[in-house]
């Protein structure tokens, strides 16, 4: 039966960006153990001849043409930014590497 | 004489005859949700401004005998998951607190489209994860029936609104449940359509595979002609389903005769037995026989996997969930709480997110992290998939022998508010009949079946069809509700209790 | 913080080296990988977004099926398999340009895949070796937004007080090319690393699928690179190394790993020898490589099929139909276009070595003589390029400029000396060649007035050599021509002012 320990949440929630405090991780930790618990019945369930369905309805082959069609102004797609600075949009200081 | 308790097709009918104008039932409603929404809380926001303009010109088309629909001129209130360009959009979320998204999501396109006056945005629980309203971070919503109960969710808000006479007609979106439980345990109508039959474009996702949205309404036949507006292939869904679809309209007038002929239906094993209320059961069986004496057919239908189906729901829910969530991240719109000291953006990030979800949203964007992480995927999230696959055979199967399966929509009718707002597991049983349907895909109505004896709350009824086949819900569900409103001698609406209107 | 290096001959006496080159070739489709915003470069900083590519709440993405066929076409190019079904992939990490918090993308589901190219490379011995890179895969993904740090030092994300996100880029197609590990190369290495390069570019030029500008990051490598002792045949650790943004910088980007490691591994760079499989940066100012920041979660992308998007199904059909739209298999017309040519083996090494295959072919479809392309490409450009350390591609030269500088030369406007400037007019993007040669007054003096009288000059400077002109020895002229050029500066037509010297003077 999987156990989900403390450090897993702290791991798991730092991989999700969230800032969890201790009384957070004390009271989240348990309650993520017993959801484990009861969703890992699902393991073993079905076989290897089972193909995973991602979409319940098989479509396939669905595509736009190539052409341009009208988005937002810069206007619009700043308008529920945080900060904005020269037409852009202000992030804090960015660690790490660019991608 | 048309009033609050009147269809929404009785007031189309009325706007139609001009013995109403869209203003007049506009105004009415805003009236009606700012006597009673202080105690029901449905909605999270109202636009009176902006539905009073709508529906003035509405009357001008009207005028002008060019009406664009049906129902143009009938109110409507609106989920707040949905995108709605100028009106705050918060999902029930402080993260997105404030936010006035700069486009319609295609839902609202087409309700424009046809005419309806938008009312509001209607509450919810956080980013539609729960059963209750209860998870909303701006206060629960209060079930109309006992202002003491849950509405169920997550679109609490939207039935409450329905239930409680303050529109006539809403939007709701089922990812697990959340318009036919609601509807359930509010004694409203709710349909969740076929996946791929209603455009999910603008609907802020929680889970993309499951996600559809569809009506919460008062009548069959009000969900019939609101799903004739909002339903169609939508070429900015990649995942809606490009063919034409007969008139749900046509099928709900249709099965309202009565006769049930020819019709076979299938009682699912799985949906019955320990934690399935008993006055819930009662309604549901005096349902199925009414079914019968009209002349359906009836056979018990096993459905195996079924028993499955939660576990596989709450990995593939989450798992979808806390990549969707991703981009609440205080960069670009939302919530943003700055750190003290010198924070990097990374460090903005981590606290807005903790400080702008709440308890059931981290506990999902965990749990999901967790199915997708390296070294679990294929135990939880691949083997969740394939559950997937194991539910859609169990209803083919089903669907060889049967025309619509039906269950109880909901094991228990409303609970206490904060009756198991710390115990998600609990929680999460409300949605074990609804699910299913969710993970194939296929469609499902919850029509009222009355009043569980034990404590006088409304029970559901649930049909589901395969998949294309929503005429058939609204075929069966006309039908059901034709025949009990026979019983009965008035809607079940008529028995909720008065609530006390305030100004 | 100076790397320690071993040099790069120490390098090869104690290591193998392999390689695995991931470039990333952005499409010029007219709109977006998932929705229709417009892709031009250089546009106002977000004014080409919409719901979808900014990641607004509720927007879905659509795929643009020009975007799929690019792929499939590049994948065919490579000999590639295209798959019958595949998807795309949500890669899940955090990062401020990128608006969803995922990138969308393909995981185990490439649109092409298991395919090779034969690529010409230049030898140390001035031959041409084919060697065969196997194609690993070929996938869909999108670009991210650019960001611009602002404050600190030097402008770069370190140090930077915040930054300013533009998402114009942002969603832009994208097609990752990776290749298999490339092993046994030796002392070629860093030149097969640049000749792949180099070729792919060119083929993506010939696909007509990309601007294919390295200066604006329209193909961009990474460079995988790691050591193994000298006949061991294994993989060592890797390094990869991003932003390597010219044909030069690939190359010298595989030298500098190469002894980087190699000081590493053999203990001259003290510590204990192992690797850091990490990120490095490429900087092209200083030709070094610098590490990027450890993340311990950088690997845990939590990829999953993107649950918004439907697979991608290519009919047979479809397939054979982009099959017959291919550009000739780059071997093949290597040789016949030396035949064409008349190139001899060692012209093509110059001209591949150069990195100016295309542009040479370019030239000559536009209608210079080979001669002529080889010409101006393989000494006065590649001359250029090598001495200042540019792509010969980013001269700002193009083979229309080149046409038009031989052009005047066939006119009697430019000699040779003359173009030579003009050419460093265009290289200071002055303009048209005709253009530069206004603006720079290059043309060739014709009017006979002024030459006889410069003439008339050298006649009276060298009066001796005069005589002998007079007595019959015409070979004597060059010193008075000489002259007369000086006096011309150098605009003048020789030719002509021999005529005009014997004819005065015999």
């Amino acid at each position: 039966m999987p156990e989900i320990t403390r450090d897993e949440v702290a791991h798991l929630a730092n991989l999700a960006r969230i800032d969890l405090d201790d009384a957070e991780l004390d009271h989240l930790a348990p309650q993520l153990s017993v959801i484990l618990e009861s969703v890992a019945s699902i393991n073993g369930v079905a076989g290897d001849d089972v193909p995973p369905t991602s979409h319940a309805l098989p479509l396939t082959h669905v595509f736009r043409d190539d052409v341009v069609t009208p988005g937002l102004t810069a206007e619009q797609a700043l308008s529920g930014a945080p900060a904005v600075d020269q037409q852009r949009f202000s992030v804090p200081r960015i660690l790490g590497d660019e991608q | 004489m048309i009033t609050l308790r009147n269809t929404a097709a009785e007031m189309a009918q009325a706007l139609a005859d001009s013995t109403v104008t869209s203003v007049e039932l506009t105004q009415l409603h805003l009236d009606r949700i700012a006597a009673v929404d202080g105690a029901v809380h449905a909605f999270l926001h109202v636009d009176c401004e902006g539905a009073l303009a709508q529906a003035a010109a509405s009357d001008a088309r009207r005028a002008a005998g060019q009406p664009l629909s049906a129902l143009d001129g009938v109110p409507i209130a609106v989920k707040d998951v949905l995108a709605t360009e100028g009106l705050p959009t918060t999902c029930g979320s402080k993260i997105l607190e404030g936010w006035i998204p700069p486009y319609d999501a295609t839902v609202v396109v087409r309700l424009k489209a046809a005419g309806l006056p938008i009312l509001g945005k209607t509450n919810m629980d956080e980013f539609a994860m729960g059963s209750s309203t209860e998870h909303s971070a701006y206060g629960p919503t209060h079930n109309p029936w006992d202002l003491d109960r849950i509405p169920g969710g997550s679109g609490g808000g939207s039935a409450a609104a329905v239930a409680a006479f303050e529109a006539p007609l809403a939007i709701g979106t089922d990812t697990g449940g959340s318009i036919r439980q609601p509807g359930a345990v509010t004694g409203t109508v709710g349909v969740k359509p076929t996946y791929g039959g209603v455009s999910r474009y603008g609907l802020v996702a929680l889970a993309n595979s499951l996600d559809q949205a569809g009506p919460v309404t008062r009548t069959v036949l009000d969900s019939a002609l609101l799903h004739d507006v909002i339903g169609g292939h939508d070429p900015r869904d990649s995942t809606s389903i490009d063919q034409p679809w007969p008139s749900f309209t046509d099928a709900a007038r249709a099965g309202a005769s009565g006769d049930m002929t020819g019709l076979k239906i299938g009682v699912i094993t799985e949906l019955a037995g320990d934690g399935w209320q008993d006055g819930v059961m009662a309604r549901f069986q005096e349902s199925v026989d009414l079914l019968v004496k009209a002349g359906a057919e009836v056979v018990e239908v096993s459905c195996p996997s079924f028993v499955h189906a939660l576990a596989a729901y709450y990995l593939i829910l989450p798992a979808e969930a806390s990549s969707n969530l991703a981009k609440f991240d205080a960069m670009r719109y939302g919530l943003r709480v700055v750190p003290e000291g010198d924070p990097s953006a990374e460090d903005v990030m981590r606290a807005s997110r903790d400080a702008g979800f709440g308890d059931e949203v981290k506990r999902r964007i965990i749990l999901g992290t967790y199915a997708l992480s390296s070294g679990y995927y294929d135990a939880y999230y691949g083997q969740a998939q394939k559950v997937r696959t194991l539910i859609s055979r169990d209803f083919a199967a089903a669907f060889e022998q049967v025309d619509v399966l039906v269950s109880p929509t909901a094991p228990t009718t409303a609970f206490k508010l904060g009756e198991k707002l710390d115990d998600p597991i609990a929680m999460y049983l409300n949605d074990l009949a609804t699910i299913p349907a969710n993970l194939a895909g296929v469609p499902g109505i919850s029509v009222p079946s009355g009043l569980a004896d034990e404590d006088g709350l409304p029970a559901g009824f649930q049909i589901l069809a395969p998949a294309l086949e929503d005429e058939r819900l609204y075929r069966v569900g006309a039908a059901l509700e034709a025949l009990l409103a026979q019983e009965w001698g008035a809607p079940l609406l008529d028995k909720a209790p008065a609530l006390e209107e305030t100004r | 913080m100076t790397d320690t290096l071993l040099t790069f001959e120490e390098s090869l006496e104690k290591f193998d080296p392999a390689m695995g080159l991931e470039v990333h070739v952005e499409l010029n489709t007219n709109s977006k990988m998932f929705c229709g915003c417009p892709t031009e470069f250089g546009a106002e900083p977000n004014t080409q977004v919409c719901p979808t590519c900014l990641g607004l709440p509720g927007a879905m993405p659509v795929v643009n099926r020009i975007a799929v066929e690019s792929a499939m076409r590049i994948g065919l190019a490579l000999n590639c398999d295209i798959a019958e079904w595949c998807r795309f992939a949500r890669k899940n990490y955090f990062y401020p340009d990128m608006p969803k918090n995922f990138q969308t993308s393909q995981y185990d589901e490439p649109i092409a895949f298991d395919g090779h190219m034969d690529v010409n490379v230049p030898t140390e011995d001035g031959g041409i070796e084919v060697v065969r890179v196997e194609i690993e895969r070929a996938h869909m993904e999108e670009d991210t937004g650019k960001s611009l740090h602002v404050g600190g030092a030097t402008g770069r994300i370190h140090g930077a007080d915040y930054s300013l996100v533009d998402y114009n880029r942002a969603g832009i197609p994208l097609i990752e090319i990776v290749t298999r590990p490339i092993m046994g190369m030796r002392e070629n290495a860093p030149a097969v690393a640049k000749a792949y390069v180099a070729q792919l570019r060119e083929l993506i030029v010939a696909l007509g699928v990309s601007d294919a500008r390295m200066d604006q990051g329209s193909i961009r490598a990474d460079v995988n690179l790691s050591l193994s002792p000298a006949g061991d045949g294994g993989l060592g650790t890797r390094t990869e190394t991003k932003n390597v943004n010219s044909l030069r910088s690939v190359e010298r980007a595989v030298r500098y790993e190469m002894q980087r490691h190699a000081a590493i591994l053999s203990g001259a760079a003290g510590g204990d020898r192992t690797i850091l499989q990490e990120t490095r940066h490429w900087h092209e100012d200083t030709g070094v490589t610098t590490s990027g920041r450890e993340k311990s979660d950088a690997e845990d992308y939590r990829y999953f099929p993107e649950p918004d998007l439907v697979p991608v199904a290519p009919s047979r059909e479809w397939v054979d139909q982009l099959r017959g739209t291919l550009p000739e298999n780059p071997t093949a017309k290597r040789s016949r276009l030396q035949a064409e040519w008349g190139f001899s083996d060692l012209d093509m090494r110059d001209t591949i070595g150069a990195g100016a295959f295309g542009l040479v072919e370019e030239t000559i479809l536009a209608g210079a003589s080979p001669q002529v392309a080889r010409k101006w490409w393989l000494s006065e450009l590649a001359r250029r390029a090598n001495d200042t350390g540019t792509d010969i591609a980013e001269l700002g030269v193009t083979p229309a400029d080149v046409v038009a500088v031989q052009a005047l030369i066939d006119a009697g406007s430019l000699n040779d000396k003359l173009a030579r400037q003009v050419f460093e007019g265009l290289y200071a993007a002055e303009g048209t060649a005709a253009e530069i040669v206004e603006k720079r007054g290059l043309a060739i003096v014709s009017d006979d007035g002024a030459l006889s009288a410069a003439i008339d000059n050298a006649i009276e400077a060298f009066p001796d050599v005069a005589d002998k002109i007079r007595d019959g020895k015409v070979a004597a002229a060059g010193a008075l021509i000489g002259a007369v050029m000086k006096e011309m500066r150098g605009q003048a037509d020789a030719g002509r002012v021999r005529e005009l010297i014997l004819d005065k003077l015999t």
